[in-house]
């Protein structure tokens, strides 16, 4: 462990000191370089010696060494309360990005306000867009009396702003412990007359200690269908379903969206299927920059929405994230059919087969091309991935997509874990394993945590980590080589544009592997006169 | 637009401008939103506005929420504690490791900045109250973490409404532990913004950390040059390019609040002589606490660009003895060559160039002075989660006809701009998507946009790098298709 404790030079008398200055106007440099520079490390060091208590540097290494022990290991499993670096966020951020989908709809958190500031920071962090959802506000007197008033205020000033075509209203814990009942509340504000009676003002309770953001996107997809299809709050009579053909599409929460929305929508047009995608988000978190600010842009129109229900079949692309959704599609007599963010060859191969079977339309040779081009990439490739051992993490359908893409690359996949993953998902991967030799070896890790996976990449090691940009302590920690897929990505740039599903997004995601190991074998066999005799110019 | 109109014209363009937001509001909501948007009247020398009340609900305000001013601003950087996020996921969840508060040490060992500690409430914790569980929770931070200095515990909204007793869990759990334990009311629900969060988190650092100190030895001998630094978050390093000038001048900095900052250097604060304070409003109330109980004088500094830092350097120096003012101008004389060399590379090309801000905290008038420096006018800003005395301060910095709005709504927001047209604008990252896509260069104001240090010389020379390459960046011709 790096600690220059012995090297400092502690300044007891005389603070004034003339230090040297890095800085330079003609090359400006920034925290990268500036704090490197003497002046400031000796600064920095002064500061910890003198100041700061620091732990004696024995010590430091001696609890730095046991955290990465198997005695540690045991200690952090035994963990029952403590949760240190989920990878999960709470309800009504997938709330936000479920009713983003929507044409012309503005997202509407009753509750506090600063949850709303989160969300919207925290897809903006992502997509590098701007993320559009109102708060109505709630403090101390609407903890007391409850939220009504700032919620009956709150869509009339959304209204008269925003202009939305639709608002779709979501909770907070907050409101969700004080017990506001949105549906009443609702009613009370179109009788104010913040919003015409017919106004579409569809809502989900999105309580942030259940469940995850997962759950919050189903909760908020099922209220907007249910409102559509039901009778929109009793202003019309409930849809009799009359079957048309077509078929339904469901994404879920999904950190590719952008990219991946066109690429089944490009597929779908290929095959000539007639198909609605119920939650569109990728034109509103794509938009150009050519001088004017679009806050709504896309989205699944209402009218398609409501006619949704008298579709044939609907397919999600992540089981996880539309239970409840699936269960009132099938009530209303509908096929449904569940798949777990499928990525590569196999999942692809059972997506497409499906969507020709409910629809009749047959899979058309250019998209075999585009199948046979993966396997191609495929054949040209595994050797460098075949038998590499990887840890994995994210959201229960993504790990479940992933792990099979891994299996069919001849992977290893060693610990996959899913903070949000309960036991059903547990079974599920566990199944996938089953059924390959390649996942013999492998773990699955229920509902634990980032603190839990740094342990397990201390005791049994793997060769590669894949998970979002959080999995950057992990790879600083435990030197395991991070390939970043999963949600939020934030210090990587636009790969949300491009697909991971179809035979395309299969290959990107395959590219993303191999030049993660790739960039690691050139970083680890650059000594000169040491071992850059590997450090080959053809691989 | 605005580019030759003059003062009385900018006054009269800004009235109606405000008057067309208005209109659309419901009549009420356009009433109290009146009181927040004015224009900045020299003669009469006040912003004219009102400040630090509810947002209105539904209109996209930019604020957050105590939790955030707390948890997020002021504990959060305490490097060498574990501050659980207590309640539900999301609030640690999302301000994970996001405000770049810098620090140096063994992050999981001996620091623990950028981790997410929460206690994940779940349904029963909500039926049955979560004290058992923050009492298991702070037995398993023990056990994995040993090297903790303290615990502070950030309640998030259920907390102060399910009736726990966090104080009561903090109490016996610091007695057992013999450890500082500090329990922190700020539920997001409370008060109208960051800004109480900030207060609370204050009056708890005075609650359990100053009235817990008993007659616990100083770790140093004390001189009479130590100072300490107030409400510097280290933001990409901030505090770090301000603490190097202040030992140049012959100064010891003996704690940094909070920004890579330590419990030892919290505990060592009232022996200071001199309390240091940059942002006003997230510290003020724990400075005029120590002014109070130990006679800690303060004094409001401002290190963003060069005259704000000579002025500033020489009015700390002024509260000391002769070697001191000597330093302060030998500091100031040493960094002229940057300081010199920075303007007339950068100068030239930001020269009359106007900005619009919306921040928080001190920066809404704080870094007017830098853009000054640069040949910039600011011609519009406002505060997030000022209040009064901010808005008065502002009056010092500001021009005759300057643009003034408080807790600006993204419906305003957008709207001045697109009617001002300013060469640059600078907020958060909820707003700089916005902006840029309407063409308009954009630089967040909270983060440095993942640059910085802006304090400081140092800081100084990267804050105009930083301009210049967000208002002179070619991707700005080509916003507009070309046929």
């Amino acid at each position: 462990m790096a600690n220059d404790e012995d090297t400092l030079v502690v300044k007891q008398d005389g603070f004034e000191k003339e230090s040297a200055m890095s800085q330079d106007a003609e090359k400006v440099i920034d925290h990268f370089e500036l704090f490197r520079g003497p002046e400031y490390t000796e600064m920095l060091a002064n500061k910890k010696s003198m100041f700061e208590d620091p732990v004696p540097a024995e010590e430091l290494v001696r609890v730095a060494e046991w955290t990465k022990s198997k005695e540690y290991c045991e200690k952090n499993f035994a963990r029952e309360c403590l949760t240190i670096n989920p990878a999960k966020a709470c309800q009504p951020l997938g709330a936000v990005f479920a009713s983003l989908g929507f044409e012309g709809t503005l997202p509407f958190v009753h509750g506090s306000q600063g949850c709303v500031a989160y969300y919207r920071s925290h897809f903006s962090r992502h997509f590098k867009e701007p993320t559009s959802a109102v708060s109505s506000s709630m403090t101390e007197d609407a903890a007391v009396f409850g939220g009504l008033n700032n919620l009956i205020d709150g869509m009339a000033n959304a209204f008269s702003l925003y202009k939305p075509k639709m608002i779709a209203v979501s909770t907070t814990c907050m409101a969700e412990v004080i017990g506001d009942d949105l549906n009443a509340y609702i009613k009370g504000a179109k009788e104010k007359g913040s919003v015409p009676m017919e106004f579409d003002v569809p809502f989900a309770h999105t309580p942030a200690f259940v469940g995850s953001h997962v759950t919050g996107y189903d909760n908020v997809m099922k209220g907007i269908l249910e409102h559509f299809w039901n009778g929109k709050a009793g202003t019309v009579p409930k849809l009799e379903r009359e079957p048309n053909g077509k078929l339904n599409f469901i994404g879920g929460f999904d950190g590719y969206t952008v990219g991946n929305m066109r690429e089944i929508k490009r597929l779908f047009d290929l095959m000539g299927v007639e198909y609605t995608i119920l939650g569109d988000n990728s034109d509103v978190w794509d938009t150009p920059s050519d001088g004017k600010f679009r806050m709504y842009d896309g989205g699944t129109t209402l009218e398609d929405a409501a006619n949704a229900v008298h579709a044939n079949a609907t397919i999600s692309m992540q089981e996880f994230c539309t239970e409840k959704t699936l269960d009132l599609i099938e009530a209303r007599g509908q096929e449904v059919i569940a798949f777990n963010h499928p990525i590569g060859v196999e999942g692809t191969d059972r997506f497409l087969m499906e969507v020709s079977r409910l629809t009749g339309k047959p899979i058309p040779d250019s998209i075999a091309k585009e199948r046979g081009r993966l396997v191609d990439a495929i054949a040209d490739s595994n050797a460098y991935i075949h038998g590499k051992k990887f840890a994995l993490y994210g959201d229960p359908d993504l790990t479940l997509g992933l792990a099979a893409f891994l299996l069919e690359l001849g992977a290893e996949p060693t610990h996959i874990l899913s903070t949000n993953g309960g036991k059903e998902w547990a079974q599920k991967v566990e199944a996938l394993l089953a059924s390959s030799p390649f996942g013999k070896n492998c773990h699955v890790y229920a509902g634990k945590d980032l603190w839990h996976m740094r342990s397990l990449l201390f005791t049994e090691p793997v060769d590669f980590l894949i998970g979002n940009t959080y999995g950057k302590f992990l790879e600083r920690d435990t030197k395991t080589p991070l390939i970043r897929i999963g949600f939020p990505i934030f210090d990587r740039h636009h790969h949300h544009r491009y697909p991971v599903w179809g035979y395309q997004g299969g290959l990107n995601v395959l590219v993303k592997i191999l030049d993660r190991i790739f960039e690691h074998m050139d970083a680890t066999t650059n000594t000169v006169a040491k071992n850059d005799y590997s450090f080959d110019i053809i691989r | 637009m605005s580019a030759n109109l003059d003062v009385e014209e900018v006054k009269e363009r800004n009235k109606q401008l405000i008057g067309e937001v208005l209109e659309a509001y419901p009549e009420k909501f356009g009433k109290r939103r009146a009181k927040h948007l004015g224009t900045f009247d020299a003669d009469k020398g006040e912003c004219a506005i009102k400040s630090n009340i509810k947002s209105i609900p539904g209109v996209m305000t930019i604020r957050g929420c105590a939790y955030a001013g707390s948890k997020g601003v002021v504990w959060g950087p305490i490097k060498d504690m574990v501050h659980i996020s207590h309640g539900p996921v999301g609030c640690g969840q999302y301000s994970w490791a996001a405000r770049r508060n810098y620090y140096v040490g063994t992050t999981g060992v001996d620091s623990f900045v950028t981790m997410q500690f929460t206690s994940d409430f779940q349904e029963k914790d909500i039926v049955f109250g979560g004290d058992k569980k923050l009492s298991k929770i702070i037995d398993e931070v023990q056990e994995l973490f040993p090297l903790n200095k303290g615990i502070s515990i950030q309640s998030e909204c259920p907390i102060g409404l399910i009736g726990d007793d966090i104080e009561a869990v903090s109490k016996r759990k610091a007695k057992e532990y013999n450890k500082t334990i500090v329990p922190v009311r700020c539920e997001g629900f409370r008060g109208v913004s960051q800004s109480l969060g900030h207060h609370i988190a204050n009056d708890a650092i005075r609650d359990w950390v100053f009235d817990k100190l008993g007659d616990k030895p100083a770790r140093f001998e004390s001189t009479p040059y130590d100072v300490a630094i107030i409400g510097d978050y280290n933001i990409g390093g901030d505090a770090w390019s301000s603490r190097i000038l202040l030992e140049e001048m012959g100064l010891r900095v003996i704690a940094q609040w909070s920004g890579d900052g330590t419990l030892a250097e919290l505990e060592a604060t009232p022996r200071a002589k001199l309390n240091i304070l940059h942002c006003y409003r997230s510290m003020n109330y724990i400075s005029r606490h120590m002014e109070e109980k130990f006679g800690t004088p303060w004094v409001e500094y401002n290190f963003f660009g060069p005259s704000k830092i000579a002025a500033s350097l020489r009015e700390i120096a002024a509260h000391f003895d002769d070697s001191i003012k000597e330093g302060a101008e030998r500091v100031i004389a040493k960094y002229q060559a940057l300081t010199d060399a920075t303007i007339a590379k950068y100068r030239p090309r930001l020269e009359g160039k106007k900005v619009m801000l919306f921040v928080g905290g001190l920066r809404p008038r704080h870094v007017i002075g830098a853009y000054e420096d640069l040949g910039m006018e600011v011609i519009g800003t406002g505060y997030e989660f000022g209040h009064n005395d901010d808005y008065q301060r502002t009056t010092h910095y500001v021009k005759d006809g300057t643009l003034i709005y408080d807790d600006v709504t993204g419906f305003e927001f957008e709207k001045f701009v697109e009617k001002i047209q300013p060469d640059l604008v600078g907020s958060g990252v909820k707003e700089k998507y916005i902006f840029q896509k309407m063409g308009v260069p954009f630089r967040q104001m909270h983060s440095w946009d993942y640059s910085g240090p802006y304090h400081g010389y140092d800081g100084f020379a990267i804050f105009a790098r930083d301009m210049d390459m967000a208002i002179n960046a070619p991707v700005w011709r080509m916003t507009k298709t070309p046929w």
